[in-house]
C-alpha cells in the first residue's frame, strides 16, 4: 500500500498552531531535514518554516499624522530633525523616507560623505522613546489659517505612525564588485579598485522569498515579522521582477522577487529597525523581516530545504557597469561560496564580506519561531499571491 | 621583531624630504601607512606602522625623523566595538586590512579582536551604525620621550 501524499491547508496548519501542536522550524533547520529525511516525510513531519533578514532596505518609510494645532494647519512642507518629510497628502499626515538625509547634511561634497542622520534614524528615534523635533510650513488658507507648526514629539504623541516599505526582502541580490582603477562607494559598501574586495547582500538559505522562490504562499495579506512586531504583506513591491533565469528547483539567479510590507510601528522595536549611515551613498533602515511558509505539501519541503549552495547569484561590477546600465555578469556564485569568505573572479581569489547580518536573520527565525510554537502567531491565507510571471 | 603604531606630524618645510624613502633604505624599516593626511608646503598628519628587526632600528628610524622636525608619538589608540549597537552585519570584515574583525564560520558572527587592531579607523565610517568607535583622545597618544 502506497501512504498517500500529504496535503495541509492553512486551517489545519492554525488549528495545530492554536492546540500547541505545530511542528516549527527555521529554514536553517529545515536544510538537514529535508536532506535526511526526503521532502515527503519532511512535509509530514514539519508544520511551518520560519525565515528571517536583517540589512539594509533603502525603499522604507513611514506615514504619520502629527496632529492638528489651533489656527489649523494644512503643512505643506515638513521636517522631522531636519529631515525632510513628504507633505503632499492630507493637512497633517506625512511620510518619511528611509533614505532623506538631514537637510544641512554635506552630503558628498566631502567625499565620501558620511550621512549621520536621515529619515531611517528619525524611525529608530522615534522607537527608542526620543524626542524629535516637528516642523511644518503652510501656505494658509481660510480652512487652515496657520502658517507655521514646531513642537517636539514622541511616538506616542503621533495619532498614527504606520511602517510603510514599498520595496523590502529583495529576493537574492548581486554580488558587487569593483573592476575599475579607483575605489567606490556605494550602497553595497567600499569597493575597492582592481576587484580587491566583493560585497553581497542576502540572507541565503535564510531568505523569505528564497524559501518559497515562486510565491506560492507569500501574498497580500500574509502576516509577518516586521521590525519586532507583526506586519504584513500588502502588495508585491516595486521593481518585482519574477521572470529571470532561475535553478532548476525555481530559485532566482539575479534579484528578482520583492515585497511591499506595513506595519504599525508602535508595537515595533529599535533592536530590528536601524537608521543606517552608509560612506559615500546615504542613508537608510536596516529592516528586520521574517516571514513564516506553512509546509502544505512536499513541493513546500523541498522549496524550504534549499541550502546556500543550491541559491546562486551573479557577480556586477559597481565601478563602471552598474552606473552606465550596463547589465553584465562576470560570473556566478552560490551563497555557500560568498559565505566561505572567498571566491573566484576573473580568475583571481577575492575576498567576501556580508552585508546582511545573518546572525540577525537567524535569530527573527528563531523568534517567529517561537512565536508560532507558543500559539500566539496564526498563519494568514494570502488574499493573492504574488505575480509570478505567467500570463 | 617589533612593531608600533606612530602618528607622526610633519611641518610644512619637510613635506618634500624623501624621508619614507630614508626609512627604508637607511634604517630598514618597514611601514604601512595606515592614515595619511599630507598636503604639500601644509602641515601632515601620517599614522604609520613601523616594522624593524629590533625596537632599536625602529627608534633609530624615528630619531631621524624627529631630527626633521617630525613629531612623534607612539598611537595606543584602540579601536573599541559598541557590541550594543553591531548588528553583525560583517560589512566592516571586508576593510578591515589586519583581520581583527573577522568572521567564525559557520555561525557569521562577526568579531573583533582588538589584540590584532591597528588602529587604522578604516572600520569607523564604514560601518553603517557607527559600532567601532576610536578613542584618539590625548591621553592615548604617548609622547615618544616617555616610551620607555
Ligand atoms: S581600526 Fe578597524 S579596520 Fe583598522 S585594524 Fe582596527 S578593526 Fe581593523
Ligand atoms: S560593520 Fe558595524 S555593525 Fe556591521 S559587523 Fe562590523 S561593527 Fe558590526
Amino acid at each position: 500500500m502506497t501512504k498517500q501524499k500529504i496535503s495541509k491547508t492553512y486551517e489545519e496548519i492554525n488549528a495545530r498552531i492554536k492546540a500547541g501542536e505545530a511542528v516549527v522550524v527555521t529554514a536553517e533547520e529545515m536544510v538537514g531535514i529535508v536532506r535526511e529525511k526526503g521532502a515527503e516525510q519532511a512535509a509530514r513531519e514539519v508544520d511551518v518554516v520560519t525565515t528571517g533578514t536583517f540589512a539594509p532596505m533603502c525603499s522604507s518609510g513611514m506615514f504619520f499624522n502629527f496632529g492638528q494645532m489651533v489656527p489649523t494647519i494644512k503643512a505643506s512642507r515638513v521636517w522631522v530633525n531636519k529631515v525632510p518629510a513628504y507633505a503632499g497628502l492630507a493637512a497633517v499626515d506625512a511620510y518619511i523616507g528611509a533614505t532623506e538625509p538631514c537637510e544641512d547634511d554635506p552630503l558628498n561634497k566631502i567625499y565620501p560623505g558620511e550621512f549621520r542622520y536621515g529619515g531611517g534614524h528619525v524611525i529608530e528615534d522615534l522607537l527608542r522613546g526620543k524626542k524629535v523635533l516637528l516642523e511644518a510650513k503652510a501656505y494658509g488658507t481660510d480652512c487652515y489659517a496657520g502658517r507655521k507648526m514646531k513642537k517636539e514629539v514622541c511616538l506616542d504623541d503621533l495619532s498614527f505612525a504606520l511602517l510603510c516599505n514599498p520595496r523590502n526582502g529583495y529576493q537574492n541580490y548581486n554580488c558587487a564588485v569593483n573592476l575599475s582603477d579607483r575605489a567606490v562607494y556605494t550602497y553595497m559598501g567600499m569597493l575597492k579598485p582592481h576587484c580587491r574586495n566583493a560585497n553581497y547582500c542576502s540572507a541565503g538559505e535564510l531568505s523569505p522569498l528564497l524559501n518559497d522562490p515562486l510565491y506560492k504562499t507569500i501574498g497580500i495579506g500574509t502576516r509577518i515579522f516586521l521590525g519586532g512586531g507583526i506586519g504584513y504583506v500588502t502588495w508585491h513591491g516595486t521593481q518585482h521582477n519574477p521572470a529571470v533565469p532561475r535553478t532548476p528547483g525555481g530559485v532566482p539567479r539575479k534579484a528578482a522577487g520583492t515585497l511591499m510590507v506595513q506595519g504599525d510601528l508602535k508595537q515595533m522595536s529599535p533592536d530590528w529597525l536601524r537608521g543606517v549611515s552608509i560612506l559615500g551613498y546615504g542613508n537608510s533602515l536596516a529592516v528586520g523581516l521574517g516571514i513564516p511558509i506553512p509546509i502544505l505539501n512536499a513541493e513546500m519541503a523541498t522549496f524550504t530545504g534549499v541550502s546556500d549552495k543550491d541559491i546562486y547569484t551573479q557577480i556586477v561590477d559597481y565601478g563602471h557597469d552598474y552606473t552606465n546600465g550596463i547589465v553584465r555578469s562576470y560570473g556566478e556564485v552560490s551563497y555557500a561560496q560568498l559565505k566561505s569568505g572567498s571566491i573566484i573572479v576573473n580568475g583571481k581569489e577575492v575576498q567576501t564580506a556580508p552585508l546582511s547580518s545573518v546572525v540577525k536573520a537567524r535569530e527573527i527565525a528563531c523568534m517567529l519561531k517561537e512565536w508560532i510554537a507558543s500559539g500566539r502567531f496564526l498563519l494568514n491565507h494570502p488574499a493573492e499571491t504574488l505575480p509570478d510571471g505567467s500570463e | 621583531m617589533f612593531t608600533q603604531i606612530y602618528v607622526l606630524r610633519f611641518p610644512k618645510e619637510t613635506s618634500d624630504q624623501p624621508y619614507i624613502y630614508q626609512l627604508v633604505k637607511e634604517y630598514d624599516i618597514e611601514f604601512n601607512i595606515l592614515k595619511a593626511d599630507i598636503l604639500l608646503q601644509r602641515e601632515g598628519v601620517m599614522i604609520l606602522e613601523l616594522k624593524g628587526s629590533s625596537k632599536h632600528n625602529v627608534n633609530a628610524g624615528l630619531e631621524y625623523l624627529k631630527g626633521l622636525g617630525v613629531q612623534v608619538e607612539r598611537l595606543a589608540a584602540r579601536i573599541h566595538r559598541d557590541d550594543e549597537k553591531c548588528f553583525q552585519c560583517g560589512a566592516c570584515t571586508g576593510v578591515c586590512p589586519v583581520g581583527a574583525l573577522y568572521i567564525k564560520r559557520p555561525s557569521m558572527e562577526v568579531l573583533f579582536d582588538p589584540q590584532k587592531c591597528t588602529g587604522c579607523s578604516l572600520c569607523v565610517t564604514v560601518c553603517p551604525v557607527r559600532a567601532m568607535a576610536v578613542s584618539l583622545a590625548e591621553e592615548w597618544v604617548v609622547p615618544e620621550e616617555l616610551i620607555v
